[in-house]
């Protein structure tokens, strides 16, 4: 049934008002056809028994008052999915977007609410299988695993871009085929960080395997709001029907975050911390906590969304919101950018909370998580030995301390360091660990079981000094 | 019954105009697919209901149907094991209904009431009895036997008891006749509102510590069986960790966590790991004793905020029954969330940070239904403790929610970023963190632990003060030039640091320390440090001192297996030949 509307009382921001509406329902779907044949979209956000309020997702400009048709649907927002989304390149509501994707509309197999359901806490299966991105200091150190929501924390300027793709690259779970794809979804970027994507993707033959949706800068900003919901939903669909394992970028997460205040400013809503409304949290869950795996079926959804901190704060709601809900978070910093270091991931404030049961004897390696402990304990020792270093002089520091700032200068050279298209596999990072732990003396393996110490660094091989 | 329409649909929150007749916090169900909801403000005609599934889809003219109960829970055997969502809906049963997403208008009672489980009567006919009376018992679990008992508020005579054998809990097993000549039938269950707290008899100070396993917990910061304590942090500093492990090793009789507004995986873990992993004083399965409550963040808002009341009912329960009973909340800030949220819909006059401006008292309601009690209903004493995990904005301890519940709760663990980024877990500070119950347990601890246990503890935290100056000046002009027995102090602190406080939750052994050990291991760092003193005194030097092998022996106490703890007071040996070597030595050149 469709009911049309000539009654918009109100156009405000992204928001419009239609009066004298009947049999509408909650979060209905929306079209307004202008005189010019312009059809544009929207949502239900509130309903009463006059009037709906209608959230516009490209934008109020040139709408008017008395000429905008309006059309109820009667239904929600869904995409239609099919296994050919697969090498094609959408718009923030699932159309083919040009000029990167000219070809028709996709032939659905079905149509999904893009809101998706909660999975039932019942129905997940533990994430813990082990996914090598060839990066030391994510596989060694915040290791990554299938199903996780591991957000990568930037700031402007800093290479996220160039560790996403290489992740999207290099990604595989050891001793298994290919049996990955990437859904990627760019949410108010510059046409520059899309086209680096997707270049990207073509020249690594990636492009066959993935499902794009754009909404660019220059696109109106409240698409962005489902942006990430349309991209999630394919991921859903070739997940859990398709039975494929898919690795989703989201970016970035700062942009949707701010679609998401100029909504909540256009209705008075009562601002929280920085003008954001007060259920970010609650929604940002609606989106994150669609990664995961379940129970007796094949395909996983893990997710890499990427977002930029204001003023590089990690207190900023949206940094601060999303470490609360993701299982972990990657943290590139502005030092080790400066440094030249590459990714300049901040290991000590990263963390992957699933690394546990994704490492170890018959996942790594049985060394990897005493090897874990004590190179986070002898970096975190040469961090503060450097900063003494700083006030009282490098010579004023033990022998000791120096050894362990030592330590620290290698640490960053080597191990978190690598080139743009240098891929690890998860023994040379395990390898150059013990390597590194060897500059220090084998009586400070505090964290490392005798047995596994004596296999990995007999006695005899310690340098007297 | 009251019939109303839908008025209005925001979110969450729907309002249902006809409804003059209803009561406040009245269950509602809402529109044809039986939305759950319950009433949070009445104006006139209408209501305003929070809903707890997504109100999408639903529209204006809808029916609203008012049952005139409050939300409520289900009480009786098959509560222990169980996972339930926020309004105990029994999560494995919605899976069976609905499949791996969780669909709305589902409507699954919280208790299995076909089960039929051994009841052995515990009472006679003839008997006068009242709220909390023993009628029978049910062995639930290996770990649990589940009393059956006159609910609070009914009493009378008992005229007809079943006999002993297998029933489901919709059987009648009691019947009384109460003081106004009625005859009241009792099943094995009853229905309590979950925003009412439970009677109890009397209230005691708690007088035994809640042993933990937890280095930190049981030495520095206990926390007493029945008392209230709360963990505030930022992300990633081990709120959740630490839950964890309480829900673990804590020697509480029966378990409730309580996953409010927080991930899913993290309620997978505890599905997964719990029913693997041993009760180290009974052996059998943790999940012998545990009933679970997961309102993930991705789960409706509104059943976030019943999620708590519906686990601390269900920890009152067996509370009365005169169990320990220990409530994990996880996080408490999401539930306080959910009520900004609500009122923000509402359109409530906000109060600090948008939250309304009865968030202190809410908490302050909360937390005081734990306590170590006389129960109703016959000479048993039970005791409820809650733990609350606070997720601050920006870790930033100014937080409202941190601070309404560090004016109520008596234990404080103060987890820091900077130790969590050191990996230095659990991330409780040693300087900030306190219990107010230290006094209280002293009594215990002395008759457990001897009576040196206290001071002991008194001096390692003084030592760690001392430390937290020291290095104020070591850093300005190096550690060399501090005195030797200053030194001393720093090489001291750091062992205590280290090797007790930092305790790996993830390592086979070093997760649980028995308090035993606990107290054998603090003596060995405490035994070292006096030895070392003497050395100093001796005119050793601490550069030697600080070198001696004993050092590695002590850094790997904390993995010496519970079986083996002779092998902590054999390093007292060593410790001792090591130092006099150096002392002879010195006296020797
Ligand atoms: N006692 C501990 N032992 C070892 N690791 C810990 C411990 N506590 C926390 N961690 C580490 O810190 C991570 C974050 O802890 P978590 O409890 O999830 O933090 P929060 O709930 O405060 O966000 C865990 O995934 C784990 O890697
Ligand atoms: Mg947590």
């Amino acid at each position: 049934m469709i009911r049309e509307y000539t009654t918009t009382v109100e156009i405000s921001g992204p928001l419009m008002l239609v009066d004298r509406v009947e049999g509408v329902a909650y979060e209905e779907l929306v079209e307004i056809e202008l005189p010019s044949g312009e059809i544009r979209h929207g949502k239900v956000l509130e309903i009463d028994s006059r009037m709906a309020l209608v959230q516009l997702f490209e934008g109020s400009s040139g709408t008017g008052i008395t000429e905008s048709r309006v059309r109820f649907l009667g239904k929600q927002v869904e995409l239609g999915v099919s296994e050919e989304m697969l090498g094609r390149v959408f718009d923030g509501q699932g159309r083919p977007r040009a000029p990167f994707d000219t070809a028709p509309p996709i032939v659905p197999e079905k149509m999904k609410n893009i809101n998706g359901a909660p999975i039932n806490p019942y129905a997940r299966d533990y994430p813990a299988e082990f996914i090598q991105t060839g990066f030391s200091s994510i596989d060694g150190i915040n290791t990554l695993v299938r199903g996780q929501k591991l957000p990568v924390f930037s700031g402007s300027g800093l290479p996220h871009s160039a560790v996403a793709a290489q992740i999207a690259r290099q990604a595989r779970v050891v001793g298994e085929g290919e049996s990955f794809a990437v859904v990627f979804a760019a949410m108010g970027i510059t046409f520059e960080e899309a086209d680096y994507f997707i270049r990207d993707f073509r020249k690594t033959g990636a492009m066959d395997r993935a499902v794009v949706f754009m909404n660019l800068a220059s696109d109106p900003a409240i698409e962005r709001i489902s942006t990430p919901r349309m991209a999630l939903t394919a991921a859903e669909y070739l997940a859990y029907e398709k039975d494929m394992h898919i690795l989703v970028i989201l970016t970035d997460m700062t942009n949707y975050c701010d679609a998401l205040r100029e909504i909540s400013a256009a209705r008075k809503e009562v601002p929280g911390r920085r003008g954001y409304p007060g259920y970010l949290y609650t929604d940002l869950s609606s989106i994150y906590e669609r990664a995961g795996r379940i129970k007796g079926r094949k395909g996983s959804i893990t997710q890499i969304p990427i977002l930029t901190m204001p003023e590089d704060d990690k207190t900023h709601p949206i940094p601060d919101l999303t470490g609360y809900i993701t299982e972990g978070q990657l943290i590139l910093n502005r030092e080790l950018h400066k440094k030249g270091i590459y990714p300049p991931m901040d290991v000590m404030e990263s963390l992957s909370r699933l690394k546990d049961k994704g490492i170890g004897k018959g996942k790594t390696r049985d060394d990897h998580a005493d090897l874990f402990n004590q190179l986070m304990a002898a970096y975190s020792a040469g961090k503060d030995a450097r900063e003494l270093a700083v006030i009282l002089g490098a010579a004023a520091l033990s022998p000791l301390d120096q050894k362990y700032l030592k330590f620290a200068e290698e640490y960053e050279k080597r191990y978190i360091s690598q080139g743009e298209h240098e891929n690890r596999n998860i023994e040379e990072t395990l390898d150059l660990g013990w390597e590194l732990l060897k500059l220090l003396p084998r009586n400070e393996m505090k964290r490392i079981d005798p047995g596994r110490l004596d296999r990995y660094w007999p006695v005899s091989e310690e340098e007297s000094d | 019954m009251i019939r109303g329409t839908i008025d209005k649909i925001a979110g969450p929150l729907v309002v249902a105009d006809g409804m003059k007749d209803a009561r406040m916090y009245d269950l509602v169900y809402v529109s044809d697919y039986k939305l759950i909801g319950e009433i949070i403000e009445l104006k006139g005609s209408k209501a305003s209901i929070q809903v707890y599934e997504e109100t999408g889809g639903l529209k204006p003219g809808d029916p609203v149907i008012a049952t005139g109960e409050p939300l409520s829970v289900e009480l009786g055997p098959g509560l222990v094991t169980a996972i339930y969502d926020g309004i105990q809906r029994p999560l494995d049963e919605i899976r069976k209904e609905a499949g791996d997403w969780i669909t709305r208008g589902i409507s699954i009672r919280g208790l299995d009431h076909k089960k039929e489980w051994d009841f052995k009567p515990a009472a006679a006919v003839g008997l006068e009895v009242s709220g909390g009376e023993v009628l029978g018992e049910v062995p639930e679990t290996k770990l649990i036997t589940h009393k059956i008992m006159v609910p609070p508020e009914v009493s009378g005579e008992i005229t007809w008891m079943i006999e002993a054998g297998k029933y489901n809990i919709d059987t009648v097993i009691a019947k009384l006749k109460t003081p106004d000549g009625l005859t009241v039938e009792l099943p094995m269950y009853h229905n309590w509102p979950v925003r009412k707290p439970r009677p109890i008899a009397e209230k005691m100070a708690p007088v035994e510590p809640l042993i933990t396993g937890q280095r930190v917990i049981d030495a520095f910061f206990p926390l007493g069986k029945g008392g209230t304590a709360c963990v505030p942090g930022p992300f990633g500093s081990g709120k959740t960790v630490i839950q964890h492990q309480l829900a673990k090793w804590a020697d509480a009789e029966m378990v409730v966590y309580v996953g409010c507004g927080e991930r899913g995986n993290e309620m997978t873990d505890v599905l997964q790991e719990f029913p693997e992993l041993e009760d180290p004083k009974s052996g059998e399965p943790l999940i012998f004793r545990t009933v679970l409550v997961a309102n993930t963040s991705n789960m409706p808002v509104a059943a976030r905020e019943a999620s708590v009341y519906t686990g601390i009912t269900i920890g009152e329960y067996f509370r009365d029954m005169g169990y320990s009973v220990a409530l994990m909340a996880d996080s408490t800030s999401r539930w306080a969330e959910a009520m900004r949220e609500m009122s923000g819909r509402l359109e409530e006059m906000p109060g600090e940070e948008g939250y309304p401006a009865y968030l202190g008292t809410r908490i302050a309601e909360f937390y005081e239904r734990a306590g170590n009690v006389k129960c109703i209903g016959g000479d048993r004493n039970g005791a409820l403790t809650v733990v609350g995990a606070v997720s601050p904005a920006g870790g930033d301890l100014s937080d409202p929610v941190v601070q309404a519940t560090l004016r109520v709760v008596k234990v404080f663990w103060s987890l820091q970023a900077k130790l969590a980024y050191a990996r230095h877990f659990p991330a409780i500070g040693w300087l900030d963190s306190y219990s107010l119950y230290t006094d209280n347990l002293k009594d215990y601890y002395n008759e457990v632990l001897g009576g040196d246990w206290v001071p002991m503890i008194k001096e390692a935290i003084s030592l760690l003060q001392q430390e937290a100056n020291l290095l104020e000046i070591a850093r300005l002009v190096g550690a060399e030039s501090l005195s030797p027995e200053d030194q001393l102090i720093l090489f001291t602190a750091r062992s205590l640091r280290e090797d007790f406080l930092h305790q790996n939750a993830f390592h086979e052994v070093d997760t649980y320390t028995s308090i035993v050990k606990q107290k054998l291991m603090m003596e060995v760092i405490m035994h070292t440090n006096a030895e070392m003193k003497k050395a100093i005194r001796n005119g050793v030097s601490p550069g030697d001192l600080f070198d001696l092998p004993l050092k590695e022996e002590i850094a790997r106490m904390s993995y010496i297996p519970e079986k083996d703890l002779d092998a902590i007071e054999e390093i007292n040996k060593h410790v001792n030949s090591q130092i006099n070597d150096l002392i002879e030595k010195e006296q020797t050149a």
